[in-house]
């Protein structure tokens, strides 16, 4: 790789005629080749930055490179990115082989050339039987095809796709998503995928970047994003964790020890900052580390664990989903965030867990991982 | 058990009764002039039959005292062929500058459609006036056009306004993403998908023209348009001709649309139905 895939945002933020800011400073770096996810709720500015990165949409301050270049004020076709739309936007009056092989014509190449290589990515995206059909005689995944055959028959460095696999239905989403994913590492240019599904961004992307309210949240490895959650909304926004909060009694040498409400204790390990004492901070677990145990076999509550009783049991498969609520110390006020955790099926089963049960759920200190950031800040659904 | 899904609720045959009357009463009269219009020489404006044969429409043709149909004729259809032709250029230019926000637009577009609201026949007489101040003659090519394009543009616009509110803006930037150029893009991308659209403002701008009345009146000057030679024939000519004639321009009118909902029909098969 060259690098001219390479993708920077500097300073970027953008503000509507109508005074809304959607994109408010954004930082961000993509590396050449690089399947990068940008997630986030609707109205969370994903769309505008690949809109820019486009050119359709020109940020109000800041720059965007691309492979080393400042692209602000240049046309879409001297980026050397390619877009797919949402609706596919693929033209109605041109067949499949002439929507791609239209892509061509403003690039000057002779017609014969064209439709050459338009039926080179029809073969590539298993089309051929099709080429002469209508745009609107084509299913949703066929049209989805379509709409990345004209999109890579330019051969872009850099492929821009805005909520790719929304207009399908579950199984359809499930086979594109891998099929988007193969197209990527074939072609080896750089994806970008504006999506607001969670689990689609971290089974595609090798970068996922969480964003909120115009602003980058965390911009990690897919892993990273939904095991390492850097903030309180992150850890919300994925799931997979539980959020609690304690106050610092003592920390050092990479050990924090928090008290939560009702005396509470708990230990966080891994975390590199040290922290002040008596402060408050957020941490979260996994759910899928939480061990559940019947109240009556767990008489005394050590580190790490909570007195809960169960509200909903939730069959996943391979585990149980299990709502708690926390049974409150006096004083302390129901929280917003729920409380789960995921059982495997057959510890499930033999523990015979009902709801209304009492229990309670404990995890070990590595489970738990220091948050920073705004503890107030929930996924708007 | 008879569920009452089983039978149908008394609204669907108050309805239908609706329905029958309304069918009734739009194609009742016109069935009456196209039975009457083949009538013998004998042949009178009421019913019963006296004879049958296409008399009237030789008579209709042939005779100068049923006025001058043939001359209104090749007034009629260039000057609704010029509707067409203007208003299919104004409405889509029009539809792709309202596309863009532009200041003034929403009060351009109250302005444009008051035309709809005022009365056609006032409208008429006004656009007379104006050309007798400034010294012009008024005629079928020059005010007559003035004050049928007053009409037409204004639903031209708003059938553009549908089409182009359904077009969406991905088509253009997909085009732009391509490196067309907006030129290019007009061209080969929008003004094809909206070729339906267009059609139907074609016909709109050519029937509405065709069949202009109130504000035709005052302003067609010495010569008249076909409906306006129709009216004029109603006030001296009692004969079965007037049938004759109603027949043949409903049988024209019909051509008119029937080729227009084909090409229609034809570009939506072309893009959804046919098996390749």
């Amino acid at each position: 790789m060259d690098g001219r895939g390479t993708i920077e945002l500097v300073g970027v933020f953008k503000r509507f005629g109508d005074g809304t800011v959607a994109v408010d400073g954004v930082n961000l770096k993509i590396a050449d080749g690089a399947y990068c996810c940008l997630l986030g709720p609707s109205g969370c500015g994903k769309t505008t930055i690949l809109r820019m990165i486009a050119g359709h949409e020109t940020p109000t301050e800041g720059e965007i490179l691309i492979g080393g270049e400042n692209v602000v004020g240049l046309e879409p076709r001297r980026r050397g990115t390619a877009m797919m739309f949402q609706n596919y936007a693929l033209f109605p009056h041109l067949s499949v082989r002439d929507n791609i092989a239209f892509a061509l014509r403003a690039q000057g190449i002779e017609r014969k050339e064209r439709y050459r290589a338009a039926d080179a990515v029809i073969e590539q995206v298993q089309l051929t039987a099709l080429a002469n059909r209508m745009p609107n005689q084509l299913s949703g995944g066929q049209q989805q095809r379509v709409a990345l055959a004209r999109a890579i028959v330019t051969k872009p460095r850099v492929l821009l796709l805005d909520e790719p696999l929304s207009a399908l239905d579950e199984f359809l989403r499930l086979q594109m998503r891998s099929e988007l994913r193969e197209m990527q590492k074939r072609l080896g240019i750089t994806f970008i995928h504006v999506t607001h599904t969670q689990l689609e961004a971290v089974a595609v992307a090798e970068q996922v970047v969480v964003m909120d309210k115009g602003r980058v949240e965390q911009a990690s490895s897919a892993r990273g994003i939904y095991a390492d959650p850097a903030s309180p909304y992150v850890a919300r926004f994925m799931g997979g964790q539980n959020v609690l909060s304690g106050v610092v009694r003592s920390s050092g040498d990479g050990r924090a020890a928090l008290t939560g409400a009702g005396g509470r204790e708990f230990e966080l390990t891994g975390q590199n900052r040290q922290l002040a004492a008596g402060s408050a901070v957020n941490f979260a677990v996994r759910r899928d580390e939480v061990v559940l145990a019947k109240a009556a076999a767990a008489p005394a509550l050590g580190v790490n664990a909570l007195r809960a009783r169960v509200t909903m049991t939730e069959y996943q498969g391979t585990y149980v989903k299990v709502t708690l609520a926390i049974d409150l110390a006096p004083g302390e006020m129901n929280g917003a965030d729920e409380f789960v955790a995921y059982v495997p099926e057959a510890d499930f089963f033999a523990k015979a867990i009902q709801i209304g049960d009492a229990v309670v759920a404990s995890w070990q200190t590595g489970s738990g991982r220091l948050l920073t950031g705004d503890a107030n800040a929930f996924p708007r659904h | 058990m008879q569920t009452s899904s089983d039978r149908r609720p008394w609204t669907f045959y108050v309805l239908a009764a609706v329905f029958a009357v309304y069918v009734l009463f739009l194609y009742g009269p016109m069935f009456c002039i196209f039975v009457l219009s083949f009538q013998g020489p004998q042949g009178g404006l009421v019913f019963p039959m006296r004879g049958r044969g296409i008399f009237w429409f030789v008579q209709l043709v042939t005779q100068a005292d049923t006025g001058d149909m043939i001359g209104a004729i090749t007034r009629s259809i260039p000057l609704a062929l010029i509707v067409m032709v203007l208003t299919v250029a104004v409405s889509v230019s029009a539809g792709l500058a309202f596309r863009e926000k532009f200041r003034g637009a929403g009060v351009l577009f109250y302005l444009v459609v008051a035309s709809l609201v005022a009365p056609g026949y006032v409208l008429g007489i006004g656009i007379g006036l104006m050309f007798q101040v400034f010294g012009l003659s008024t005629d079928w090519w020059s005010s007559a056009l003035g004050a049928q394009l007053s009409w037409t543009l204004p639903f031209g616009l708003l059938i553009m306004f549908a089409v182009f509110g359904r077009l969406s803006r991905s088509y253009e930037e997909a085009a732009r993403d391509m490196g067309l150029t907006r030129t290019a893009t007009l061209w080969l991308v929008i003004l094809p998908i909206v070729l339906p659209g267009i059609i139907a403002v074609a016909l709109f701008g050519f029937t509405l023209s065709y069949d202009e009345f109130a504000r035709t009146l005052q302003t067609t000057g010495g010569t008249n348009t076909l409906p306006i030679e129709i009216w004029s024939m109603t006030q001296n000519v009692t004969s079965p001709s007037i049938y004759a004639l109603g027949t043949l321009t409903t049988i024209f009118s019909f051509v008119i649309i029937g080729i227009s909902l084909s090409a229609v029909a034809l570009i939506q098969r072309r893009r959804t139905g046919r098996l390749a």
